[in-house]
């Protein structure tokens, strides 16, 4: 991937591990390193190349939560990795994920299983949406349109699921030797 | 003994079970007397000498010098034809009796748990029986540990929740090994350092083996135990698991334990030879007890796959290699308990693939009866056993014990905990910990356990010990743990259920952890489960699962699964009949039909594929989900309601029907730019429509027409013209929530059970 020496990453260096090949949002998880919303930088836009720093920004958000945390830290550690996630969804960049985004998401993972998957990904993912539109909005007026996922729906909707814990790598146990292989 | 519930619960059905339950240890004491006593049950004194003589009868007519001619029996009677299933059965009987009696008087349910009032009716029934001076049945191991135990841990073992269990790994098996490791030798070295230091002479009997027998025995926590009291209290999904997972498989480090200082103990020495034998011994019977558990695990998967053919038996497959699975084990002294545990893990996703729902339920049910009914029977029994059985009665062993029992549990579970945690992501709390050490119950498995033990004086003495740790942890543990659970503001089993975006949600992290595993060359757990993930698909569900559904996604059995279980639970709640209409609705979107009723005779009712029907509900099911949920919109399904109100409700749902399609809307097909504020969604059910033409159910996402642009004018002016009925409508509607919510119970306990089965 990169040398010891630190040297700009390409989308095609993530593209040549070998392990990645048979990941369902290979694509997805490639763009998030080279988004710069990821950066903490509060900007927008792609880039093509990232540095090693920018690689460890990245990587951040995958800190397992510290035991010894106050309850504000650890609400600002659960925004920030649904942020990352939310920014993996909204390809597009305009702050809401829509029904269109939300299909893709869904058809790539179930992008494995052929034509079977097809169909059923656009009801699942329809039925997703009417499941954010019902948690977060409640009722709506008839002319109302439910235009996408805001971040704060995103918010509501992935309450209760722990994301804090379950998004964490145990970077303890990691060897840094094998980041620079 | 009125219920305190509502006013009308007559006091007639308490007094009744009451009188009930007499009635039937009445019929019963006699039956369990010997066959001379019991005269009143006679009809004719004559026919019943002779047939309570049984074959004798025929010799004793020979023998007979007078020939005469009896009078042919009527009315005859024969106990001892039907004695063993009779007793069996009006024990079972009474059992149940009495766990549907409990229920009857909600105060005293509510605050001991039914565990405490079973051991109590068994105390009651043994009592009655002594002072019957009868001979009571005993919880005899061979009983218990072969048709007692399977079920339950059977139920277990094949509802555990995966996901859970497997993160928790590490953790419950530290707490299983070393945890119960650590008790046995604790409590086995301080007793016998007690029994040294006494000078009651029978203690001097008692040698340091057979105190490390003692300990081993009463140092597994019970899974029976832990079940009937965690059950009732709902706590939160860690902790249950941790104290589950942790009784569940430390039937492995008791088995070995007891069998090796048994052995040890005729022998009188140990050398280190045996010790190591021991550890190589643990390992054989774990690993080999789940090595069983597997291979039958793969043979009933494999038998399920053929089995669409007879979809009667299907259940039985299930019961019957699992049984086996455990008799295997047990024949060969492994870990009968590991080996069911995982054969049930193991044949679960495929089985589930390749039986009919009816199947599924059946087998849900049936497991849910047996394991309810054991562990009735076990706690009964327990206290009949109590009253009946040998007691010594010696204080300081007693109190001694019960004092090491949970001082070695805490001291156990704290240190662990302090290893453990540095390995944890989620930490394991002071509240998580000691709920933990509060919850190891012992039960069943140990008394059987120690009347297992060669008799003797010490073994009367230990048995007492043994019993009284029971009661204790049962009754003081059992009762005061939920309000402890209050008072310390533990967290609650989630009550809401799985919804479709947190299972999306799960399926992509698990992606993504993998994708950043693989990036940085960690090969960390979620790289394992990745890689076991894969090879389970391409090989192991080819061979296991009936045809196409090997294919299947776990998002989409999800899916399915949730759908069709709110299509079952639509359909029990009574409207079958409204069927027809809803599939009217769900054709509005296409436009060509301006009028819905004309699509009121539906065809694809009559069509006999379960794929449309499926897909059609789940159309309609969605807006149910919606209405329970979501108080916002669309008319609620009254199955009570009369026809007059019919067509109204009809026609408003129609008119639902066009604001829902406002919601959610995307781009037309023709329409390229990618960020259109307004998005025209087209419901699925729109997509179905099309496949009633369609053959095949694949092909119709490419057959999708896109929508003409005037449609999106005509239902526009439509809705406008309909808004101020829809509005009104809408008010009598915002009043309907509330009934469609205080929906019968049963519906709503079904779901929460439900949920866990959804893996």
């Amino acid at each position: 991937m990169s040398h010891f020496r630190p040297r700009p990453l390409r989308r095609n260096h993530f593209s040549e591990i070998p392990d990645l090949a048979c990941n369902p949002i290979r694509a997805q998880i490639i763009e998030a390193f080279f988004d710069r919303r990821n950066f903490s930088q509060g900007e927008a836009g792609r880039v093509d190349e990232i540095g090693f720093e920018e690689f460890l920004v990245v990587m951040s958000h995958f800190r397992p939560p510290s035991q010894r945390m106050t309850e504000e830290q650890r609400e600002n550690v659960r925004r920030e990795k649904l942020r990352f996630l939310f920014n993996m969804h909204d390809t597009d960049n305009d702050g809401t994920i829509t029904l269109e985004e939300y299909r893709h998401v869904v058809e790539e993972l179930l992008s494995r299983s052929g034509a079977l998957g097809k169909e059923t990904a656009k009801s699942i993912a329809d039925a997703a949406m009417l499941e954010v539109a019902s948690v977060s909005v409640g009722h709506m007026e008839p002319d109302e349109f439910y235009e996408g996922i805001t971040f704060e729906h995103f918010l509501k909707l992935l309450d209760g699921f722990e994301i804090e814990s379950k998004m964490s790598i145990r970077f303890l146990n990691m060897d840094t030797t094998t980041l620079c292989k | 003994m009125a219920g305190l519930g509502s006013a009308r619960i007559r006091p007639a059905p308490s007094s009744l079970f009451f009188f009930l339950a007499f009635f039937i240890l009445l019929v019963f004491l006699p039956s369990c007397s010997s066959q001379d006593v019991g005269p009143e049950h006679n009809e004719t004194s004559g026919p019943d000498r002779s047939t309570s003589q049984g074959s004798d009868h025929p010799h004793h007519n020979k023998n007979r010098s007078t020939t005469h001619k009896k009078t042919f029996p009527v009315l005859d009677l024969n106990f001892d034809h039907v004695r063993k299933p009779f007793e069996i059965s009006l024990w079972i009987l009474l059992a149940l009796l009495m766990k549907l009696g409990f229920h009857l008087i909600p105060r005293v349910s509510q605050v001991v748990p039914e565990s405490c009032l079973l051991i109590f009716v068994g105390l009651l029934v043994g009592g009655v029986i002594k002072a019957m001076k009868e001979t009571a049945p005993i919880l005899d191991s061979k009983l218990f540990f072969l048709y007692l135990l399977p079920p339950i841990i059977l139920d277990a073992g094949y509802f555990l929740p995966i996901r859970a269990f497997t993160e928790n790994l590490g953790t419950i098996l530290v707490f299983a090994v070393v945890g119960t490791l650590w008790n046995a030798f604790f409590i086995g070295g301080m007793m016998f350092a007690v029994c040294q230091l006494d000078v009651t002479p029978q203690f001097k009997q008692v040698d340091l083996l057979s105190c490390l027998l003692f300990g081993s025995i009463i140092s597994a926590v019970d899974p029976v135990a832990v079940l009937a009291v965690f059950e009732e209290i709902h706590i939160n999904e860690l902790l249950y698991i941790l104290v589950f997972g942790e009784s569940l498989l430390n039937d492995a480090v008791t088995v070995v334990l007891y069998h090796l200082f048994e052995e040890f103990s005729h022998a009188g020495t140990v050398s280190v030879g045996d010790a190591f034998l021991g550890v190589v011994s643990f390992f054989v019977v774990s690993l080999g007890g789940i090595l069983v558990g597997v291979v039958y695990g793969v043979l009933g998967a494999f038998t399920s796959r053929f089995t669409s053919h007879s979809r009667v038996i299907e259940p039985l497959f299930v019961f019957l290699y699992s049984y086996m699975a455990y008799l295997s084990a047990e024949v060969f002294h492994l870990s009968g308990i590991m080996s069911l545990i995982a054969c049930g893990v193991v044949m679960r996703p495929y089985v589930e693939a390749n039986i009919s729902h009816k199947s599924y339920t059946t087998i849900k049910y049936f497991l849910k009866m047996w394991s309810s009914v054991s562990e009735t029977l076990i706690f009964i029994f327990l206290g009949v056993s109590t009253v009946e059985g040998p007691h010594n009665w010696n204080w300081i062993f007693v109190v001694f014990t019960l004092v090491f029992c949970l001082v070695s549990r805490v001291l156990g579970v704290v240190g662990l905990t302090f290893i453990i945690n540095k390995f944890r992501i989620v930490k394991l709390t002071k509240k998580d910990q000691f709920i933990v050490a509060y919850g190891g119950l012992r039960g069943a498995i140990a008394f059987s356990l120690g009347f297992l033990l060669p008799d003797n004086e010490t073994k009367h003495m230990f048995l007492t010990a043994i019993i009284t740790v029971i009661f204790f942890t049962v009754f003081v543990q059992g009762m005061t743990i939920r309000p402890l659970v209050e008072l310390l503001a533990v967290k609650r089993k989630k009550e809401t259920k799985r919804s479709i975006n947190e299972e999306i949600h799960t399926q992509f992290l698990d992606h993504l952890l993998t994708g950043i595993e693989d990036i940085c060359g960690h090969y960390g757990h979620h790289h394992w489960k990745d890689k076991l993930n894969r090879f389970n698909k391409t090989y192991v569900k080819k061979w296991l699962i009936a045809g196409e559904r090997s294919n299947e996604p776990q998002l989409i059995s999800f899916y399915n699964k949730l759908e069709r279980k709110q299509a079952m639970m639509l359909v029990e709640s009574g409207s079958a009949a409204r069927l027809p209409s809803l599939v009217s609705t769900a054709s509005l979107q296409n436009m060509q039909q301006t009028e819905p009723a004309q699509r009121r005779a539906i065809p694809s009712i009559s069509k006999t594929r379960e794929e449309e029907i499926r897909k059609i509900l789940r159309a309609n099911l969605q807006k149910t989900r919606q209405r329970l949920r979501s108080y916002s919109r669309h008319d609620l399904f009254d199955p009570f309601e009369d026809n007059l109100s019919e067509v109204r409700f009809r026609r408003q749902r129609v008119e639902m029907e066009r604001r829902m399609s406002h919601y959610l809307t995307v781009p037309a097909k023709r329409q390229e730019t990618p960020s259109v504020r307004k998005v025209w969604f087209e419901p699925e059910h729109k997509v179905f429509t099309y496949d009633d033409n369609s053959e095949s159910t694949g092909g119709g996402a490419t057959r999708q027409k896109p929508r003409p642009p005037d449609a999106v004018d005509l239902v526009d002016e439509s809705s406008r013209g309909t808004n101020q009925s829809a509005a009104e409508g809408d008010e009598s509607e915002k009043l309907k929530p509330s009934r469609c919510l205080s929906d019968p119970g049963p519906i709503t306990e079904e779901e929460q059970g439900d949920e866990a089965f959804l893996s």
